[in-house]
């Protein structure tokens, strides 16, 4: 799983059935201090995330088993917004 | 799922026969920003998305769902054509 932060949305009328009513958020992939490590993704989103928080994105197969996208053709998807990160070093 | 533009179309005669009727595009992997991020890729085609349109991909076996019961042999897909994306620091708009 990666930490990235929310730095858009994503509209798109034409899309797989599967994905009809689910939220399609841009993530930008973040190392632990916050610092932005470049990666670009497409995220379903599946805890009602906003723009600018911080999340836990789940990629490849495993998105799937996120709640609600059995079977749905998707490869990352945000299953956590992050409260908090501590560092021990 | 990532960002791209459709920059080309790809045919395709002889092929794995999961891949009959299935349409080939060259998909340009973007950043927000619209810039290139990384090569060009082929992905295949459920939506009917063209030459030019700005779409998103889904990467993996999850590219071969949109044609369930066929089982086509692909590891990149288009799923969504993207009408617009809106970026927290200003908007991105298409046209």
């Amino acid at each position: 799983m990666l930490l990235a932060k929310i730095v858009g949305t994503v509209v798109a009328t034409r899309k797989d059935p599967r994905l009809v009513s689910n939220k399609l958020m841009v993530v930008r992939s973040v190392d632990p201090r916050g610092k932005a490590e470049g990666n670009y993704l497409v995220a379903i989103d599946t805890v009602d995330a906003g723009v600018g928080e911080t999340v836990l994105v789940v990629s490849g197969s495993s998105a799937r088993m996120a709640s609600g996208l059995k079977d749905c053709p998707v490869d990352a998807a945000i299953v956590g917004i992050i409260d908090e990160i501590e560092m021990n070093e | 799922m990532q960002l791209a533009r459709v920059v080309g179309d790809v045919v395709v005669t002889r092929k794995d026969e999961n891949l009959a009727g299935i349409t080939l595009l060259i998909v340009q992997p973007l950043t927000p920003d619209r810039q290139p991020a990384g090569r060009p890729i082929i992905a295949v085609d459920s939506m009917g998305a063209g030459v030019g349109e700005e779409v998103f991909f889904v990467r993996g076996k999850e590219a071969s769902f949109p044609f369930y019961p066929a089982l086509p042999p692909v590891d990149a897909g288009i799923v969504g054509i993207v009408d617009h994306w809106d970026l927290a620091d200003r908007a991105a708009r298409i046209g």
